[in-house]
């Protein structure tokens, strides 16, 4: 009976081609699981699986709405990447996405009837500044008093989330929108511009896709790249090499606030056009899912990001067309990461098997 | 102030902060085993609709509170699963387990939101939170396994040569870990609210989280860390009583704006936390090394 049952051998060296194809092996586990779920439901399997990952993208509007779930989870997750390099983990990034769309979205509900060409491109730098000084806080925390950075970016996220939902019942109210907790509309110059007319994907995936390039060539060619790689695989080698630990703290933690901070403000004035409570469906939470499905790698978490988008789409047709709620989709993001945590033993492990 | 009023506040903070004991209690058995759950917050949620769903369903209190702890031990199952036999990443299982179990209890819980059930008096559980931190205490302190369960802690290779099971252990404190945190969502949708809503702890599994810090993994420590963030999220309510003008919404910041103030106070110390937390804490155990 035993020698059924393999035992964990440590590999000499870890396997490059199981990490790139664990990711692989985790969708195509979650996908078996999820048919067994959906046979459980009492749904043919395959009509759900189709329902789920392929119907939503079969039409161009449907790629369109991939693309646009897809944006700010890439931009976040890339920015958290900067992180997890060096294991940091800043868990708060629907906070500092939260404090982005409230610094970006401010300064387009203040100039709410101005139409200029510098409107939009002032919100992104306001976005980025109010994710960065959100995300200061965690790092100075960390740095200057020694605090767990998972526990104190957790709390910031409640608090950010407070301050939006003050912001629009308050003082940013729309004075003609009733008593529905929501600002004005931005001006047409503070949206951003549609790539395709008719569809809802914009001009925010080309920020994503260029922030994506700057984040490849600092981690590849840059001598902070590299500082980030080695502080994350040793420590003591970074202390030893005289990098100091602090300023990577700072500088990944600021990269990363930045990044969701424009997530937050490209959700805002790109599809939604105002602010309100519910600005973002758990993107900052997701986006770790995104981060360590792609390996912390640009490439990776391109297409990451595009197959957790799909969750999202094929969740509300389950809603829509089979009565199952929508929030299946957090069940399925959660269980992609789980197999692939369990799959990752490959990388370093092999299985071995008594003869 | 008049006797009543005290009498309420009291009374107040007792049943609101019952559920902070329970899931900080657990998870610091759960730490001092020398794992880090970051699944709190998840198997709360998941534990406290298992909970309310069976009670709709059956009627049964003592059914409710069964199931509500094993889907507890399922959940936790799964998570020792992944970092005692697959050594996969403590932080990042956590987050999964608490990502999948916000995701799983809203699906769970979606038809059952605004039920209407008979709540059940919470002042079995309040005792019962003081009980099981004496014991806790006891069981660390006082008694054999308790040391081999500290042992475990802070060198599982120690452990493992005097021959003590270290899987096991840490499977066991996981599990009960996992327990505490299904029951004390249990309380708080069937004696606190009682109701059911999507996301009702609040982030109050986090809170526990910093409870085991605040309380320098101690368990006695755990009652008083609770006791001031219970009474800080209680008495921000009776300032908005008083009259002091302030928005509702800063108000409600108060919890997460003391566990953040709490924790750099504690972690100021460098040495302070390195010196009580358990020295294995998030490293995996592999035998064959």
């Amino acid at each position: 009976m035993n020698k059924f049952i393999p035992t964990i051998v440590s590999r000499p060296q870890s396997s490059n081609l199981m990490n790139v194809l664990v990711p692989v092996i985790a969708v195509i586990l979650t996908l078996l699981t999820g048919s067994i779920i959906f046979s459980i439901m009492g749904f043919n399997p395959f009509f759900a699986l189709h329902t789920f990952f392929i119907s939503p993208i079969s039409t161009s509007y449907g790629i369109s709405e991939l693309l646009v779930k897809a944006t700010p989870l890439a931009l976040i997750a890339i920015g958290l990447a900067f992180c997890f390099k060096n294991n940091i983990y800043n868990i708060g990034a629907e906070g500092q996405l939260t404090m982005g769309a409230i610094f970006g979205g401010g300064i387009g509900i203040y100039f709410y009837d101005t139409n200029a060409f510098w409107l939009l491109p002032l919100m992104i730098l306001g976005g980025a500044i109010g994710g960065a000084l959100w995300a200061m806080i965690p790092a100075l925390l960390k740095t200057k008093f020694n605090t767990n950075e998972i526990l104190t970016s957790l709390m910031l996220v409640y608090v950010a989330l407070l301050i939006l939902d003050y912001l629009v019942v308050g003082p940013w109210k729309d004075p003609l929108g009733y008593s529905f907790p929501k600002t004005r509309q931005f001006s047409e110059s503070g949206r951003m511009p549609l790539l395709f007319s008719g569809l809802r994907v914009h001009f925010g995936l080309i920020i994503t896709l260029v922030l994506i390039f700057f984040s490849w060539f600092i981690f590849s060619k840059t001598i902070f790249g590299f500082q980030l790689k080695v502080s994350g695989y040793s420590p003591t080698a970074a202390r030893y090499a005289g990098f100091s630990q602090n300023i990577l703290v700072y500088l990944a933690f600021g990269i990363c606030g930045a990044f969701a901070g424009i997530a937050g403000l490209s959700e805002v004035s790109g599809p939604i056009g105002l602010l309100y409570r519910d600005i973002s469906p758990n993107y900052g939470f997701t986006a770790i899912i995104v981060a360590f499905l792609g390996r912390l790698h640009p490439i990776g978490i391109i297409f990451a990001s595009l197959i957790i988008a799909l969750t999202y789409l094929g969740a509300e047709d389950a809603q829509l067309f089979m009565q199952i709620p929508a929030a299946v989709g957090f069940v399925f993001q959660g269980l992609i990461l789980f197999y692939l945590l369990g799959a990752d033993l490959l990388v370093n492990y092999k299985l071995g098997f008594n003869k | 102030m008049d006797f009543e009023l005290l009498y309420g506040i009291v009374k107040i903070i007792l049943i609101a902060t019952t559920p902070l004991v329970f899931a900080g209690i657990g998870e610091l058995v759960t730490e001092k085993s020398g794992v880090l759950n970051l699944g709190v917050e998840g198997m709360m949620l998941v534990g406290a609709v298992t909970a309310f769903v069976t009670l709709v369903i059956t009627g049964n209190y003592i059914l409710a509170f069964t199931f509500s702890i094993l889907s507890g031990v399922i959940m936790s199952s799964l998570f020792a699963f992944l970092v005692l036999i697959l050594m996969s990443n403590q932080i990042a299982t956590g987050l999964a387990l608490t990502i999948f179990g916000i995701g799983l209890s809203s699906m769970i819980g979606k038809n059952y939101i605004g039920t209407p059930i008979e709540g059940l008096s919470p002042w079995f559980f309040v005792i019962f939170s003081f009980v099981i931190v004496f014991f806790i205490s006891y069981f660390f302190y006082k008694t054999k396994a308790g040391l081999i369960l500290r042992a475990v802690g802070e060198s599982h290779n120690s452990a493992h040569a005097l021959g003590y099971g270290v899987l096991k252990i840490r499977f066991c404190s996981i599990i009960f870990g996992g327990a505490m945190c299904a029951l004390a969502g249990s309380y708080m949708s069937i004696c606190y609210a009682p109701m059911w809503q999507e996301n009702m702890t609040a982030g109050r599994g986090w809170i526990a989280l910093a409870l085991v810090v605040f309380a320098t993994w101690k368990p006695g420590r755990i009652l008083i860390g609770a006791y001031i963030f219970g009474g800080v999220s209680i008495l921000q309510m009776n300032f908005q009583a008083w009259g002091l003008s302030l928005p509702g919404q800063f108000f409600n910041m108060a919890p997460y704006l003391a566990t953040l103030i709490v924790l750099v106070l504690i972690s100021s110390n460098k040495l302070r936390v390195k010196l009580s937390a358990p020295a294995a804490l998030t490293i995996p155990f592999f035998k064959g090394r």
